[in-house]
């Protein structure tokens, strides 16, 4: 399709959307308004079970069997893309590429902030976690935290110690056994908000570490051409 | 205008999708289509704002003080969230085969599906 007819066509198509749009915008409670009878009972509950934060309470308890399918999003996701990169790792390879060991300079200053802050953000991660049910936070932005935190050491130039760090394998199965006892403890209805959050902190951040991993692998490859000296 | 934000979401969404249809890289339309999805955070957000309220969190304050945002729509911006960035990760690892196997990022280039 040429690229004057797609743009013809998404116009048409955007005017129709936007109309539509626009229309139901206009029907929606006013911004700002004080009728939320959702959120309202959402609140009652959470309070009547003692969970502070509102937030960790739909997404753990009221409406923890819509996490699970978010959980198998994550999944298959994480699963999807580390299977095709690594088809491209293992056919670089093949063809005889070789991994460079981290980001060529690193400053001294990054290097100490790095290896610093590296305790401090995975302390920080555990503490969103694990107190997700009570003040802001929860396994997921934990989660996130925690999987982040170790890549700091390839900041500092430190890949050989976070492979050390980060052996794939382990990585992945307890993603999958995270998820495994998320799912059972969901569907069993006995997962309490507290436990359920960090179940779901272990999958967010290996499933992270997973992806950033092979990622980071991309970005290492050395691709010599065949046949050309080096 | 009260509306306004809930149609700022929509205007949102309507440049992330106009972006992906004149995209001329792959790694461009996706991080267009991460544009499209927060619009919808927008549109949720704004759902649940509530004027003078705070955060649903009741730590640090007694449950019947000041009212509260609607902390459905923000579990469900959450999840939104979490969605979003899985998927962006699949569709660049999508994007490195592609780069791979076809030697180009103009999705206007790829023509057939056989390699």
């Amino acid at each position: 399709m040429r690229t004057r007819t797609r743009i013809l066509l998404f116009a048409a198509g955007a005017a129709g959307s936007a109309a539509l749009f626009t229309a139901g915008a206009l029907d929606l409670p006013r911004f700002g308004g004080a009728l939320h009878p959702y959120g309202d009972r959402a609140v009652h509950q959470a309070l009547r079970e003692s969970t502070t934060n509102t937030v960790s309470s739909v997404n753990f308890d009221q409406r923890a069997f819509d996490t699970i399918g978010e959980e198998l999003i994550l999944m298959a996701s994480a699963i999807g893309a580390v299977v095709l990169l690594r088809v491209v790792g293992k056919e670089a390879e093949d063809q005889g590429a070789t991994h460079r060991h981290g980001p060529a300079e690193v400053s001294d200053a990054l290097r100490i902030v790095g290896y610093l802050l590296l305790p401090v953000t995975l302390l920080i991660g555990v503490y969103v976690v694990a107190h997700g049910a009570q003040s802001p936070g929860g396994g997921f932005q934990g989660g996130v935290i925690l999987g982040t935190a170790i890549h700091l050491l390839y900041l500092a130039g430190d890949y050989p110690a976070l492979q050390r760090l980060r052996p794939i394998p382990v990585f992945e199965s307890t993603e999958a056994l995270a998820a495994g006892v998320f799912v059972a403890m969901a569907l069993a209805a006995a997962g309490a908000v507290p436990a359920l959050n960090g179940a779901v902190g272990v999958e967010v951040g290996c499933a992270l570490v997973l992806l950033i991993g092979k990622f980071f692998e991309q970005a290492l490859l050395v691709r010599e051409p065949p046949g050309e000296p080096s | 205008m009260s509306h306004l934000p809930y149609l700022t979401a929509g205007w949102i969404i309507l440049i992330g999708i106009y972006g992906i249809v004149t995209s001329r890289d792959l790694i461009h339309a996706v991080v267009c289509l991460s544009i499209t999805q927060s619009g919808t955070y927008v549109l949720l957000l704004a759902i649940g704002y509530r004027y003078g309220a705070t955060a649903p969190v009741f730590s640090d304050r007694p449950p019947h003080g000041r009212p509260v945002t609607d902390p459905v729509v923000q579990a469900m911006t959450l999840t939104d969230i979490v969605v979003g960035a899985t998927v962006t990760a699949l569709l660049l690892a999508l994007t490195v085969q592609v780069a791979k196997r076809r030697g180009t990022l103009d999705p206007g280039e790829l023509r057939s599906l056989e390699s």
